[in-house]
Order: C-alpha cells, then sequence, then structure tokens
C-alpha cells in the first residue's frame, strides 16, 4: 500500500464533507488525514484526503467519489510535484532550567514558542509529516503533555490552478 | 501533480453540460410566481415534474403536504398499510413503465420505513424519488417527536438526498431530484422537507434550468473503443454478449436485438435483464449465475470474449472471482464508469448509454464483416447446443405427493403468457420464476436482485399494477415473503388494483432451508413456518385473502393446477391470491455453491456436469 494525496473540490453545500468521508469508510479505506476549508471562491471548499491505498482501489473510490453530485474535482497531487504541509501544536513541560534544551529543538526544526508560562511552553511548528515526526522524536525526552495535528493541506508547484475550471463550472 | 484517472469520463468527451433545461409543465407554468404555502409548493412541484401516481402514508410531519394533495387533479395518492409498501410500489411502478415511482412519508418511523425500499432500488438502479416529512427546522437535532435523520440515515443508499428547510427551495429540490433519478444511471433520491418549511409562505418558481456542476449524466461512448469492441466481435471464436439490467433501464432492447442477430454471439441475461432478449431467441442460452442455465455458465466459462452490456459482474454471476471466465477478453460497456473494472479487469471500457453503445457498435460491426468478413462460429455453437440439449432447465417431480413448485410457475407462465407482468420475492419461488417463465419483453419480470428484499413481490405488483392498468400483473411470491408485506392487498383491494397473487406455499423459510439441506446436514433451525399442506396452516392464506377483501383459491395437487391458474385470470374485478401448496423437499438447481468457482456449477445435486463433451468428441 502506499501514501496518495487527494484534493477533492466540493461544492460548499452543507454535508459534502460527511458524504466524502462517509463514502472512504464504507468502502474501507483508512484515512490517514483530512482538512477541508473554503478556496479563494466561496462556493468551493477543497478538502485534503490522504490515505493509504493501492492504486486499483483508489481508482475505485476516486470514481465512487466523482458520482456524488457535489464533488466538482478529485485531483491526486503527487508528493514531489506539490508542497504539502501540516501544522502541528505541542505542549510540552519546562520550567526554566529545562527551557533552554527544548528552545534549541525549537530553534532547530525553525518551529516557534507560541505560549510561554512558568513550567510549560505551546510549540508551533510546521512541514512536512516527516519533519514534524522528527520534531516529536527530538522532543521525546522532555515531558510532552499534549499534542494536537492538523490534517495535511497540499497544493500543487507551478502557476496551474485545479480551482479555476471547476470555478468556471459553479458560476456558468 | 497528475489526475487521477477515470474521473467524469464526459469532461474528457465533450464539455459536461454545467446546466440542463428542465421540462416545464402546464402546472409549472400555470403556478409561476403565484404566493401559496410550501406545502402548496411541494405539491405543485411533483405536478410540474410531471408525476402522476404517488404511494404513501401521512404522518404529523407530512401533513402539511396532504391537504392541497387532496385537491390535485393531477395526482392520485394511493394510500398503503405501511410505508415499506410505498417503496416497492414505486420501484414496481418505475421498473414496469420506465418512469420515476413516487413514495412520499412522514418523518421518523415513516421515513425509516422506506429505508429498504430506498436500498433496494439503489442496488437495482431504479429511478424513484422519495418525498419525507422533517420536524420543524427548529426542532431538527434535538431528538423531537418522530424526529430522525433521514438524510444521514439514507447518505449511503441513495444516489443524492438533500434536506430543505427554506420553502424558497421545495421547487428546486424537487425537480433536481427527478433530474437526478433518472438521469445517468437511474437511483433513488431523497427530499426530506422540515414542517416549517411546508407551513410557510413561498413564491412558486419551477426552475428553468437544472444547474448541477458536478453531476454527470453520462459520457457518449468513445469511437476507438467502440472500433475496438467491434474487431473483437468480428474475430472472436467462442464470443458471448453478458447482458445485465442496464439494457432494460436503458430501454435498449432493440439495439441489444440487432447486435445480437448481427454478431451470431451466444447471450446470457442475468436474473435484472431477464426479457432484454426473448427467451425464445435461437442464440440465448439462459441466465448466469448461482441458478443459471448450465449453458449460460458453460458459455461464459469457456468464452474467448465476454461483451458485458448494463452488467456489474456481481458475486452471484461470477462465482469465486479469480476462476471466473479465465479465457476471456473483456469488454464492458456501462453509462456508470464505477462499474467498469469495479470487479473484473477489463480489456475494452466504453462508457455510455447502451442505446448509444448499439447505434455505435451496430454499423462499426458491419464494417468489420464487409472488410473480413463474418466469424465461423460453428464449432462454438455445436458446443452451446451440446450443452443445451444436454442439460436443459428441467426438475425431478416431487414423490410426496405434493405439487412440483416449478411445475406451478411453469404452467402459470404459459397460461398467462409473455405479455403478464410477472414480479418475485426473494428465494426459491424466485429462481424458478426467473428460470420456468418464459420473458420476451423487457419490463415484464420484476425482481429484487441486488439487495434480495423478501417482501418485495406484493407492493412491486401493486405498483406495476398503477403503471400498467391493462396489463395482467402476476406477484409470484413465497409464503415466507408473503408473510412480510402481503397488507397492501388491502390497498390494492379498496383502490381497484386487481393483482394475482401466487403464493409458492412450501410452508418454509425454502432457500434457506436449501442450503440447510446441502451445507448444515439437515438440521432444519428456524425455518419451518406452519402454513402448508398438513399444517395447522396459520394463517390460512385463503382465509387471509378473503379477510383482505381478495379472492381466495387453493390448489393441492398437479391435476388442479391449470384450472385454478384459469379461475384466477378469470378474476378481474377484486385481487385474487391462490395458495399453491408445494413440495417442500424441491430445491433449486443448476447451483453454483456460494464462494466456489462457476466450474464446479451442479446440473443436480451430486451431479456435475461433463464440461468438455464436444472438445473431447
Amino acid at each position: 500500500m502506499t501514501t496518495h494525496t487527494l484534493s477533492v473540490l466540493v461544492e460548499n453545500k452543507p454535508g459534502v464533507l460527511a458524504r466524502v468521508a462517509g463514502l472512504f469508510s464504507r468502502r474501507a479505506f483508512n484515512i490517514h488525514s483530512l482538512a477541508v476549508g473554503q478556496t479563494e471562491h466561496p462556493e468551493i471548499s477543497r478538502i485534503t484526503v490522504v490515505v493509504d491505498v493501492d492504486e486499483l482501489p483508489l481508482e475505485q473510490v476516486t470514481k465512487q467519489l466523482n458520482k456524488l453530485v457535489h464533488v466538482l474535482k478529485i485531483v491526486e497531487l503527487e508528493r514531489d510535484k506539490s508542497v504539502q504541509r501540516d501544522l502541528i501544536l505541542v505542549k510540552v513541560r519546562a520550567d526554566a532550567r529545562q527551557r533552554t534544551d527544548v528552545l534549541q529543538i525549537v530553534d532547530l526544526f525553525r518551529a516557534h514558542v507560541v505560549d510561554v508560562a512558568t513550567d510549560s511552553l505551546v510549540i508551533e511548528a510546521v512541514g512536512t509529516p516527516d519533519k514534524l515526526e522528527a520534531l516529536l522524536a527530538a522532543l521525546q525526552p522532555h515531558d510532552v503533555r499534549e499534542i494536537v495535528q492538523s490534517g495535511t493541506v497540499a497544493i500543487g508547484r507551478g502557476a496551474r490552478s485545479i480551482t479555476e475550471r471547476a470555478f468556471e463550472r459553479v458560476s456558468a | 501533480m497528475g489526475q487521477v484517472r477515470a474521473p467524469k469520463p464526459s469532461a474528457l468527451m465533450s464539455p459536461a453540460p454545467a446546466s440542463t433545461r428542465a421540462t416545464a409543465t402546464s402546472a409549472a407554468a400555470l403556478h409561476a410566481g403565484q404566493t401559496m404555502t410550501g406545502a402548496q409548493s411541494l405539491i405543485r412541484s411533483l405536478e410540474s415534474a410531471g408525476v402522476t401516481d404517488i404511494f404513501g402514508l401521512p404522518g404529523g410531519a407530512i401533513l402539511p403536504a396532504y391537504d392541497p394533495l387532496f385537491d390535485s387533479t393531477q395526482l392520485r395518492h394511493i394510500l398503503v398499510r405501511h410505508e415499506q409498501g410505498a417503496g416497492h410500489a414505486a420501484q414496481g411502478y418505475a421498473h414496469a413503465t420506465g418512469k420515476p415511482g413516487v413514495c412520499i412519508a412522514t418523518s421518523g418511523p415513516g421515513a425509516t420505513n422506506l429505508v429498504t425500499p430506498i436500498a433496494d432500488a439503489n442496488m437495482d438502479s431504479i429511478p424513484m424519488v422519495a418525498i419525507t416529512g422533517q420536524v420543524a427546522a427548529g426542532m431538527i437535532g434535538t431528538d423531537a417527536f418522530q424526529e430522525a435523520d433521514i438524510v444521514g440515515i439514507t447518505q449511503p443508499i441513495t444516489k443524492h438526498n438533500v434536506l430543505v428547510t427554506d420553502p424558497a427551495e421545495i421547487p428546486k429540490a424537487v425537480a433536481e431530484a427527478f433530474y437526478i433519478a433518472t438521469h445517468g444511471r437511474p437511483g433513488p433520491v431523497l427530499v426530506d422537507v422540515a414542517k416549517s418549511a411546508l407551513q410557510s409562505q413561498t413564491t412558486f418558481h419551477w426552475p428553468e434550468r437544472i444547474e448541477l456542476p458536478g453531476f454527470n449524466s453520462g459520457a457518449r461512448p468513445h469511437a476507438k473503443t467502440i472500433q475496438e469492441a467491434a474487431r473483437l466481435l468480428a474475430t472472436a471464436r467462442r464470443p458471448v454478449l453478458y447482458v445485465g439490467g442496464g439494457v432494460i433501464r436503458s430501454g435498449a432492447s432493440a439495439g441489444l436485438r440487432k447486435l445480437t442477430d448481427l454478431s451470431g454471439a451466444a447471450v446470457v441475461t442475468t436474473l435484472m435483464a431477464r426479457g432484454a432478449l426473448p427467451d425464445s431467441h435461437p442464440q440465448h442460452v439462459g441466465m448466469p449465475g448461482m441458478h443459471g442455465t448450465v449453458s449460460a455458465v458453460a458459455a461464459l466459462q469457456k468464452a474467448d470474449l465476454i461483451v458485458a452490456l448494463g452488467a456489474r459482474f456481481d458475486d452471484r454471476v461470477t462465482g469465486k472471482l479469480e476462476s471466473f471466465a479465465p479465457h476471456a477478453t473483456i469488454v464492458h460497456a456501462d453509462i456508470d464508469p464505477a462499474e467498469i473494472g469495479k470487479n473484473r479487469a477489463v480489456d475494452v471500457p466504453i462508457v455510455g448509454d447502451l442505446k448509444d453503445v448499439f447505434a455505435a457498435l451496430v454499423p462499426a460491426l458491419e464494417a468489420e464483416h464487409e472488410r473480413h468478413g463474418k466469424p465461423d462460429l460453428e464449432a462454438w455453437w455445436a458446443q452451446l447446443d451440446d450443452w443445451r440439449s444436454t442439460y436443459g432447465l428441467g426438475y425431478t417431480p416431487t414423490d410426496d405427493g405434493h405439487s412440483s413448485p416449478q411445475h406451478v410457475i411453469q404452467r402459470l407462465g404459459e397460461i398467462a403468457g409473455p405479455d403478464t407482468i410477472y414480479t418475485a420475492g426473494v428465494g426459491q419461488h424466485q429462481m424458478w420464476a426467473s428460470q420456468f417463465i418464459k420473458y420476451e419483453r423487457p419490463n415484464t419480470w420484476i425482481n429484487s436482485g441486488g439487495l434480495g428484499t423478501m417482501g418485495f413481490s406484493v407492493p412491486a405488483a401493486m405498483g406495476a399494477k398503477v403503471g400498467e392498468p391493462d396489463r395482467t400483473v402476476w406477484a409470484i411470491d413465497g409464503d415466507g415473503c408473503f408473510q412480510m408485506t402481503n397488507q397492501e392487498l388491502v390497498t390494492c383491494a379498496i383502490n381497484e388494483i386487481p393483482i394475482k397473487v401466487a403464493i409458492i406455499n412450501n410452508s418454509s423459510l425454502g432457500m434457506v432451508r436449501q442450503w440447510q439441506t446441502l451445507f448444515y446436514n439437515e438440521r432444519y433451525s428456524n425455518t419451518d413456518l406452519h402454513t402448508g399442506h398438513g399444517t395447522r396452516r396459520i394463517p390460512d392464506f385463503v382465509k387471509l385473502a378473503e379477510a383482505m377483501g381478495c379472492a381466495g383459491l387453493r390448489c393441492e395437487t398437479d391435476a388442479d393446477v391449470d384450472a385454478t391458474i384459469k379461475r384466477a385470470m378469470e378474476i378481474d374485478d377484486q385481487p385474487v391470491v391462490v395458495d399453491f401448496t408445494v413440495s417442500r423437499d424441491a430445491m433449486v438447481w443448476p447451483m453454483v455453491a456460494a464462494g466456489t468457482s462457476n466450474d464446479e456449477i451442479q446440473y443436480a445435486r451430486g451431479i456435475a456436469p461433463e464440461w468438455d463433451r464436444g472438445e473431447e468428441e
């Protein structure tokens, strides 16, 4: 099985996220992550789905997704031809003595501290899943209290826009 | 960045129509711009969509709609006794007429009672629109009385569904529902309307155009793949046309007939396609699948080319998929691109409406024949004829003194004839009805294929009779199935819908019992129904029929079968129920046991056909 990143452009209608997510679970696909938000056109939302699946069932699920009335377009974003990012927030317990060590790791990964208390820090980091995994590994020796992660968002490299033509269809 | 393969073929072929003109009817024009309640708007919308018949049952949330419905001169509402009956009736209506069936129910339990027919229509691609009432918009999500999230519940079993809370959206929602249900691969669409929307004032506007940018109603078949399919058909030595229910849904029987005659190929019609090609056609070799004829199953297994037409390689047809048709090149034509390559890898995919496929494929094949001559299929037909004559459909007469169910069904088909519409429930009687009745026309065989819904036949027959009032409609039912939905005979009696019901009464859940005989050491756990000969007869089907305002007849011996059927045929002013008590030991043969290879088909218990007789000789 390989990991695939799909960008699903949908009409911004109630229930559309449930329809898309439901289709994956119904056909027994495991969703790694899912992120959804508006695009530059308020009528269109973009769902980024990361799934572990073989080529043939992926084609089947794509065809099934295309049958959903509010799904406009599905594009697979290949890793080397797209920018893919996750956002992570990590709460670490660190008093004055440990803080320097933690801050060093934050600097190393070009992350940021977004909240400081006397005995804790909240770190914000953006990156590929690999990079964020490495960050978490580096923080492992410290007292990590809480982790929250966004789904992957992804965009193709170069000038082409995948929303353009979908928008033409919606506004036709 | 790569586009995932195979989405929306229409976009590759021709720009998908972003909008399509909706049919404006007199009702739409008459009431345009008028102020009215949402309930009136719903009824005007159904009229504008061209609906004439609705099956339903009122309740609190949908009640506002039933008031203007009372005054409608265009809509005939048939009050069912259970919402499941309304759903199956709408299916039977759609099946028989090709027009979308419509059912209506209230919120909560009314809506959930429609779930089975909706799932059934989804599996068998039946165009159907279900209208449900929903609790008032402000109450949604509060666990209000009779609240159920029917849009959530039916999401995986509808082609599309929508909740309407704004009365101004009602005409658009209804227009889109009918458009989606009937375009592309047909299917059920549910429109859930909040009571508050029905009660509010609105202005009626029937949409002039349908705006569904994400909806594809199907592609035109690609010239290149048509050409390749024609070339294969012109050169194959053992070609088979594997015909599915899509041919019936498309109304493409005439095109199939042309392709059959021109190609000289063997034709098999699946359970959903019986009647797509007349059974009397010399190239028809039977129904494939678990209870198909040996000749049809063997034809697929030995074929060098299979042209699948509106079929979906269902497990009941393929048997163990890995050993299905091992020598065959596959051409697969279907309106739904998601069906192509779903179960069996396809060599030549054709996406399109089968009417268009036949219109393109027939001249392409003619051109191939002109260039290269017709293929020599003599050896193939010698083989097929050998299978047909050696392993024809038959049955062993019973030796317990009771009628053979196959005999009853065969005589029913012969006496009622090919112009009759037959419906069936699910089980042994369904298989025998598909085997022993000869179908000569499309839309005369109505059954629940994909979902396998017991209790389908009586309400489906009611719907078929409403849609085709001049045809005789026979529901062939089992004693198990009949006890699930027979209450709709009351509906039939009161609304003068004179259907005829043949209960093939073997006093048991026959198909389950057959599996217990074959696979569970004759341990008959919970399959005895006590309705047949020599039992307490609970219920007594004749008395039950009479209590429901129907004529009730009973037939217990082979000698009485013809006379009883003829008597039933003569009664036209009320529904008729015939209780045919038959032997419970009769079994459905041939059979490919579940999960085994088609190569292991048994002609009768313990008797496997000699596959390669022809080849060895």
